[in-house]
């Protein structure tokens, strides 16, 4: 087990290697000046130049890309003198626009999509699943059609028609809660929750939709299998043999889907960030776009790629220890 | 028995094996083993000849049938059909061959397509050996359908309009249409009820008289094999441990192997029953990752002696057609009671030992040399 | 003695897409305590579902039940749900076909028998884990201390019908009903097994229900034969009247089809000919009727048109059959 954590921690470093130097091949191909982007209002070709020498963009890009790696590890000044600017190790790259290393922009931003993410996980994971084994049981009755006509309906609406919709009703319309306006939980917990209540309902509907279909049809199989009715033949009350047996014989699939969600829920939820004005990563990366700004672009892609990866290695070690079939070496 | 004057033979196996890397999981797979599923196999069929090919679950005759038609490439050995040796063959120089060889599946509700009619489904083979038989193939395969106990009017039917039994007649249908010299038949009948069961041996022996076609009829079921093969060779974890005339292997079986089987299979009469001797093997069949030293019975066999742990037995002619593999063929018959095999406590592995069983095949980082010691030695039962 | 299992005109159909699909149509028999009795059929003579009806695990939501099944003095079917659960894995135990796929691949099987003991008794943790290693020692499980923390991807096919053996005996249950114990083992497994039943049945004197196909186990096991075609029992009786004086056409027919080892070699199988019914749409008469060979030999063609009823042939063996005596020992005569 150990020796395969390693080894995968090792596949996983190569893969983001991989993925760095392709992410700064594609953004050096981009057809937009960095240099000039960044140097400010008064631009003279004469500061344009000095910019892209502080950059490093009169570098090839393989040796960009060793720079940016040396920065990763031993930190990366900028320019010479008094006016240097200096990025502490692990340096992602500085961004000249906001006058920011890429790293700190990120942390400041990760909050928000982190409890975002958190938030929706839990409610749609429970919410999914507790409703796809109630319409297993109920197989083919009213309750089970209701619930799967609701989940297709969730499945199919698109996150910011939903968002809209509930932000025109609930606050505008009615008024039941403020306008977003995110605050850090300790700082003012109930501002926190009446901002994060409605993104937190929204995206779960979003994905408990999913979760529903995919916990009935997993629980279908496992109702139907032969270790279930030699539970029921022991005498184990139905609820014990659901819970104990059914539900966790069905559960790996739903463990690599909700890994991979929650991984990809912490890229940040873009459109959702940027309806409920949620200062996270989703937003931030939408705003790089927009300037655009190289160095958050890159530093996001990667951070996100980074959670997938992790997600992954997550989901694997998690596989083995609900099936002790799965040798992981 | 054969009595076939001039013998002629339309099949010949030649140091068979078929063998399986077993990898490890993960992004760089790693052969850490090998399930060695047949292990030099030596077979022949005659012209209108049924050898029957029996052994429990994962002794490798299912796997023997696949590779004789190339379902599965053997790792090494000969093939030979009707002269030609396919083993080496490429998928285009198979084509001609398998005019002449078909093959029977055990289940019939997988073995055909459910998107097919019954009439494309027997007349496949014509449009694949692009054969126009005369007036077409359509009165060809109800003439079959005919032949097979089918209604030819159910030509335009589909699969799932059949039942079981009758499935089977449709795969045997599909397999008889080329008039093969050569039919493979994997526990054609173990998927039916009896009463059907018996309906299905009585057409595929019917078929066999009046096509002097060849049958390597694959089964479990020995008093099955029984009713219809000619000959049979018994097959225990990869080689085939006796080989002899059905009236021999039934009558006076050398092997210890077969006394077992045999003496295993219950007869449905209370009276016999209770009276006939009886061999009970001990434990389960080992691990074919990790087979067992010497002869690979050993470990369950009640007449193993040292020599049988170290030394693999060669197959011996005791008598004209009857082969054995055994370094103590048993010539005298068995007598009376119930003769215990080593105690299933005794053999069965525990984890890291040999053949403990697992059916994951990444963990064989522990898993040693065989053992040779004590852990492993029999009680002399007779 | 009195019976201990006693099934009275069960009735069990499941209503589908189809129709209804009469899977058990007016059954009834009954076992003495300690006694085996085994019930025969092919697929879909209703023989699983007469098991698992009187275990209680059939859906009542999928499955119209009706009649009655006394247990000891109880009936089952009256009884609520949560009654019958109380019985199930206490009083009455079930083993499965394919031990494979019967236990559950997450569980340690010390953990499983465990779960079993403690559903039913208030023990500890530890005196659970002993009655679990003492059950697999029972069955005759290898170093049983050590094999109680295996998963059962770690045992063979015989071994994990061992366990499912253990399992069910734990709470020495007073009945036992095994549907296809061996059915899915190798032929040197199944002697084992079916040995190691005989032996625990002897020492245990648990009254045993077999469910199977194979009439060489039944010759091994049974005091009395139930032999169903189509949802009903065809003949009943001591295991001697069904394989020395089997009376009616079907038993007869099963008979002659099963390939022996001690059949003269030179004999072809005697089939049934046709398919078994579709329990949808029974035939009129006598449901074996379209197969019967000897359907000619009655008059009025009464067995295509009236069900005949299940009656004594002598004491203890009935026969549900339009031919008389006399024919009937004609069709047995030109069979055997």
């Amino acid at each position: 087990m150990g020796g395969y954590v390693v080894r995968r921690v090792l596949i996983m470093l190569l893969l983001l290697l991989l993925l760095s130097f392709t992410v700064f091949v594609l953004f050096s191909l981009l057809p937009a000046d960095v240099a000039r982007l960044t140097c400010g209002k008064i631009c003279t070709p004469e500061t344009i130049e000095a910019n892209r020498i502080r950059l490093g963009l009169d570098k090839s890009v393989i040796e960009q890309y060793w720079i940016f790696l040396q920065g990763l590890v031993l930190g990366r000044t900028y320019g010479q003198g008094p006016g240097a600017i200096v990025c502490n190790a692990p340096c992602l790259g500085y961004s000249f626009t906001r006058q920011e290393p890429v790293l700190k922009l990120i942390l400041d931003r990760l909050p928000a999509t982190l409890f975002l993410a958190l938030g929706a996980f839990v409610l749609f994971l429970i919410g999914g699943v507790a409703l796809g084994v109630y319409s297993a049981l109920r197989r083919g009755r009213w309750q089970d059609k209701t619930v799967m006509g609701i989940s297709l309906i969730g499945y199919s609406l698109p996150s910011f028609f939903i968002g809209l919709v509930v932000i025109y009703f609930v606050i505008i319309r009615w008024q039941l809660l403020p306008f977003p306006s995110y605050v850090n939980p300790w700082v003012d917990p109930l501002q926190f929750l009446q901002t994060m209540i409605l993104p937190w309902l929204v995206l779960a509907v979003l994905y408990a939709a999913f979760y529903t279909r995919l916990t009935r049809s997993q629980m279908l199989e496992t109702l139907n299998d032969d270790y279930i009715r030699t539970a029921r033949a022991k005498g184990l009350p139905e609820s014990v043999v659901i819970r104990k047996h059914a539900l966790r014989a069905g559960l790996t699939p739903i463990v690599t889907a909700a890994g991979l969600d929650f991984a990809g829920l912490l890229g940040g939820a873009i459109i959702l960030e940027t309806i409920f004005s949620l200062p996270g990563l989703g937003s931030l990366a939408v705003s790089a776009v927009l300037s655009p700004d190289l160095p958050i672009l890159v530093g996001v892609t990667l951070i996100t790629a980074s959670f997938i990866i992790i997600a992954n290695l997550v989901v694997d070690l998690l596989y083995a220890v609900i099936d002790p079939r799965v040798r992981l070496a | 028995m054969t009595e076939s004057v001039e013998r002629e033979e339309v099949l010949r196996v030649e140091g068979l094996r078929v063998y399986f890397p077993v990898k490890s999981r993960g992004v760089f797979p790693r052969t850490v083993g090998q399930i060695k599923a047949v292990d030099g196999v030596d077979l022949s069929v005659d012209r209108g000849e049924t050898l029957g090919l029996v052994g429990e679950s994962g002794c490798g005759k299912s796997t023997t049938g696949r590779a004789i038609l190339r379902l599965i490439d053997p790792t090494a050995g000969h093939v030979v059909i009707n002269g030609t040796d396919v083993a080496g063959m490429s998928r285009r120089q198979l084509r001609p061959v398998r005019k002449q060889a078909q093959m029977i599946f055990q289940d019939p509700y997988n073995a055909l397509n459910p998107r097919h009619t019954v009439g494309a489904i027997i007349g496949a083979p014509f449009k694949i050996q692009k054969i126009d038989p005369p007036g077409g193939i359509r009165t060809a395969v109800q003439e079959i359908m005919e032949r097979v106990g089918l209604n030819p009017e159910h030509v335009n039917r589909y699969p799932n309009e059949f039942s079981g039994g009758q499935r089977q007649r449709i795969g045997i249908a599909r397999a008889i249409a080329l008039r093969p010299r050569l039919i493979i038949c994997d526990e054609p009948v173990s998927a039916l009820d009896v009463s059907i069961q018996a309906q299905i041996l009585n057409l595929l022996q019917d078929l066999q008289e009046e096509f002097k076609v060849s049958y390597l009829f694959i089964a479990h079921d020995l008093a099955v094999v029984r009713q219809i093969a000619h000959r049979v060779a018994v097959m225990y974890l990869g080689h085939i441990v006796e080989t002899a005339p059905r009236s021999v292997l039934y009558s006076e079986p050398m092997h210890p192997y077969t006394n077992a089987l045999l003496s295993a299979v219950p007869v449905p009469d209370p009276r016999v029953q209770s009276e006939r001797e009886r061999i009970l093997l001990g434990g389960d069949l080992p691990s074919p990752l990790n087979p067992p030293s010497g002869c690979v019975f050993h470990t369950r066999c009640f007449i193993a002696q040292d020599r049988c742990r170290t030394e693999v037995p060669q197959m011996r002619t005791m008598a004209p057609d009857h082969e054995v593999a055994c370094h103590f063929p048993i010539t005298e018959p068995l007598k009376g009671g119930v003769i215990h095999g080593p105690d299933p406590g005794l053999t069965a592995p525990l984890p890291g030992e040999p053949g403990y069983w697992s059916e994951t095949v990444t963990d064989l980082g522990g898993v040693g040399s065989p053992r040779l010691d004590s852990a492993n030695s029999t009680d002399e039962g007779i | 003695m009195s019976a201990f299992l006693e099934v009275k005109d069960l009735h069990v159909s499941f209503p589908t897409g189809d129709g209804v699909v009469r899977a058990v149509d007016g059954l009834s028999f009954s076992v003495e305590k300690g006694k085996t009795l085994a019930i025969v059929g092919e697929s879909g003579s209703g023989k699983s579902v007469t098991a698992q009806a009187v275990m209680g695990l059939l859906n009542r939501n999928f499955a119209d039940i009706t009649g009655q099944v006394w247990l000891d003095g109880q009936d089952l079917l009256a009884m609520s749900d949560d009654q019958v659960r109380e019985l199930r894995g206490e009083s009455m135990a079930m083993i499965f076909q394919d031990p494979m796929s019967s236990l559950h691949p997450f569980y340690r099987i010390g953990d499983q028998l465990m779960e079993a003991v403690r559903i039913h008794h208030k023990v500890s943790k530890s005196e659970a884990r002993e009655r679990a290693i003492d059950a697999l020692r029972q069955v005759g499980i290898p170093a049983p201390e050590r094999r109680v923390d295996d998963y059962p991807h770690q045992l063979s096919g015989g071994m994990r019908q061992r366990v499912m053996i253990a399992m069910a005996l734990i709470n020495s249950p007073q009945l036992l009903i095994a549907d296809e114990p061996t059915t899915a083992l190798d032929v040197t497994v199944q002697a084992q097994i079916t040995e190691l039943m005989l032996k625990l049945q002897a020492e245990t004197g648990t009254t045993l229900m077999i469910i199977t196909h194979d009439l060489g186990v039944v010759a091994d096991m049974a005091d009395e034969v139930t032999v169903m075609y189509a949802g009903r029992a065809v003949e009943m009786g001591t295991t001697d009247d069904i394989y020395y004086r089997p009376e009616m056409p079907y038993t007869l027919g099963l008979l002659a089809s099963v390939p022996r080892l001690d059949s003269d070699l030179s004999e072809r199988l005697d089939p049934i000919p046709g398919n078994p019914p579709s329990l949808i749409n029974l035939p009129r008469g006598c449901v074996f009727s379209p197969r019967c060979t000897f359907k000619g030999e009655v008059a009025d063609n009464r067995c295509a048109t009236e069900r005949p009823e299940l009656l004594a042939s002598t004491p203890g063996h009935l026969v549900r059959c339009h031919l008389n005596a006399a024919q009937r020992q004609a069709a047995r005569e030109s069979t055997t």
